[in-house]
């Protein structure tokens, strides 16, 4: 079984949203807001319980030669944002129904049948990805297609996105993919061409990796994402510290009290 | 639900409204060279800004918790119910006032109904709550805590239910086993639920918790005594000298507690001391550690009934600033979920686009 992942190449992307659209198609996801956002094109300003793509817009003012634009253009650079499946998913760790699963295919699944809507996986979500759908009850995030994948499909938002800019493929393949294309984006003279894939930290890296142009910070991407699960240790070994105080302090309050039940 | 079923009539109109709002906004455009209409920027306004010092436009990365106010409640009854069955089996063992035994164990057994009432009103879908049992995951504190809680509810109602049968019908062997192991299961079970709920919160992304992951659980333990140690006193055990030394502890603890959140500088700490969360935070701790603590204290060098008035206030101050606590703690965690800056490692003075033109914030979440 293949370990598959996203490739997403911001330098290739023209913010016409075909995958949000495909997504909430193939998916059958509400309506999530038609209004502008006021941050250029951008609607949802996030990925959330009804929105699993989601494009960022970065708009500058115009920059002369930079990325061959022309002098009276505006700088834009667009930038499908998506949940990033991570290798520990802090979401997968947190749900306390096993509803949150691991596929074969290495993505990280939300069973819509199990999941109670205890919506611990929100505040355990490094990326803000998993939200809970107030109206539904339940939490939602991207399948990573999950259904798609199983018959031999590629993710619907791959399979709409008309620049190939959204790469699906085996997780490894893609990552050399990834440093050819940054090298080849560097050879044309677009020196802040970067690859987001965060591997050093807890999250272990991502099934779902980004080629920005500049910092990932731009984009609300985090430099250093960790899995929750790093504070556990910290957190038990304080309960047990107050528990042992509880039950000490309980007893010697009460064996120092002097007052007897008349035994 | 089915989205087919909608007859394509019923969405003229909002297609209607749409057109006579791009009338509304060119004739605006045309005839005063300026919208004011959500979501347009106008002709020559400044170009919103993303970039590695402002952010995604200030746009916060980290989704609030989207727990309601059961939550903050189910922590106050959780904590006070632990702990109050903690104090009636050790009360018990040592042979203390039989009253004072009886009345912990009636306020550990209203936390064990409470308890789970509140946390599966709490649930998007409420019918699932058994899905919490399907498995068990020592990595997940809600799952140790929904776990904890079925074991706490379960041998507490069963020791006070088999304690009631014993007082009405008299000794039996069933009775006595269950009793006494519901009540000797009820200190480990107990101990769990007054601390778990600060690991819980401990082992997130949101900055204000995770940071605190190491003082949450004591924090909520000593929170949990001084309320279950109030709620007795009130019941009338506030002569009781066992309980006035519990009492103190937990209030010392709190004051200490606080001078920790007040004694460091970091901005993930903001929470707690700023905005609407940091004065509740600060009239909770208030409430919780010197009031309390200055009034036992009192107590101490006062005559018996004096000191028994002095100890009811010390027990309302607890019991207030226990639950306000709590409160705080959710109230700081969604402030710090809207930090854009810290997920980011974005210096917290800088200003995202958002700041800077207060005029052009727009709306910006997603559902």
């Amino acid at each position: 079984m293949s370990t598959t992942a996203f490739l997403t190449d911001s330098t290739l992307c023209i913010g016409c949203k075909a995958c949000e659209v495909a997504c909430k198609e193939w998916n059958q996801v509400s309506e999530d807001g038609l209004d502008w956002s006021g941050y250029s094109y951008d609607n949802t300003g996030a990925v959330g319980a009804s929105t699993w793509r989601h494009v960022k817009f970065v708009e500058e003012p115009p920059t002369p030669g930079i990325g061959g634009n022309a002098g009276d253009q505006t700088s834009w650079v667009f930038s499908s944002d998506v949940c990033k499946h991570c290798e520990v998913a802090g979401c997968l760790e947190a749900c306390p129904t096993g509803a949150i699963v691991r596929t074969e295919f290495g993505g990280v699944f939300v069973q819509p049948d199990v999941c109670n809507g205890c919506a611990y996986c929100v505040v355990a979500c490094p990326f803000g990805v998993v939200a809970k759908n107030k109206e539904d009850g339940r939490a939602f995030k991207c399948t990573f297609c999950y259904d798609r994948q199983k018959a031999g499909l590629e993710p619907a938002c791959a399979k709409a996105c008309p620049t190939e800019s959204i790469k699906f493929g085996e997780i490894d393949e893609l990552r050399e993919e990834a440093h050819e294309r940054l090298r080849v984006l560097k050879e044309r003279g677009m020196e802040d061409a970067s690859f987001y894939d965060p591997t050093h930290t807890s999250v272990e890296g991502t099934h779902a990796m980004f080629i920005l142009r500049g910092d990932p910070r731009t984009y609300n991407l985090p430099p250093n994402p960790e899995v929750p699960t790093i504070y556990l240790k910290q957190g038990w070994r304080s309960a047990a510290m107050a528990a042992g105080l509880l039950l000490g302090g309980t007893l010697l309050a009460f064996l120092t009290d002097g007052a007897r039940d008349g035994r | 639900m089915s989205r087919q079923s909608v007859p394509f009539s019923e969405a003229q109109p909002s297609e209607l409204q749409r057109e006579r709002r791009l009338a509304e906004i060119r004739r605006q455009a045309e005839t005063r060279g300026k919208v004011n209409v959500t979501g347009i920027r106008p002709e020559g306004s400044p170009f919103p800004k993303a970039s590695p010092e402002t952010g995604y436009y200030g746009i916060p990365l980290l989704k609030p918790p989207q727990w309601t106010h059961q939550i903050p409640l189910y922590f106050f009854v959780g904590g006070a119910a632990g702990a109050a069955a903690v104090v009636s089996a050790i009360a018990h063992y040592v042979g203390a006032d039989r009253k004072l035994v009886r009345d912990a164990r009636w306020i550990a057994a209203a936390g064990a109904v409470i308890s789970p009432a509140l946390l599966i009103a709490d649930l998007g879908r409420p019918e699932r709550f058994l899905n919490m049992l399907r498995v068990f995951k020592p990595q997940s504190p809600m799952s140790v805590g929904a776990w904890t809680l079925v074991g706490f509810s379960s041998a507490v109602s069963a020791a006070t239910f088999a304690g009631l049968m014993r007082e009405r019908y008299g000794p039996s062997f069933p009775l006595t086993l269950i009793e006494n192991a519901g009540e000797a299961a009820g200190i480990p079970l107990g101990l769990g639920l007054a601390t778990y709920t600060g690991v819980l919160l401990g082992a997130t992304a949101i900055p204000v918790w995770n940071q605190n992951a190491g003082d949450l659980p004591l924090h909520f333990a000593a929170s949990g005594v001084g309320a279950a140690v109030g709620i007795l006193e009130l019941m009338g055990h506030s002569k009781s000298r066992a309980l006035q030394a519990l009492g103190l502890g937990a209030a010392i603890f709190e004051l200490w507690e606080g001078f920790r959140i007040e004694g460091r500088t970091h901005s993930h700490l903001d929470p707690l001391k700023h905005g609407a969360s940091g004065a509740v935070t600060r009239v909770g701790g208030a409430l919780s550690g010197p009031l309390p603590t200055a009034l036992r204290i009192a107590s101490i060098f006062r005559t018996r009934e004096r000191a028994s008035s002095l100890r009811r206030w010390a027990a309302i101050s607890s019991v207030a600033g226990s639950l306000l606590t709590r409160i705080a703690w959710m109230r700081a965690g969604i402030a710090s979920a809207k930090n854009w800056q810290q997920p980011l490692e974005i210096s917290p003075d800088a200003k995202s686009w958002q700041d800077t033109h207060p005029k052009f914030r727009q709306v910006t979440t997603s559902r």
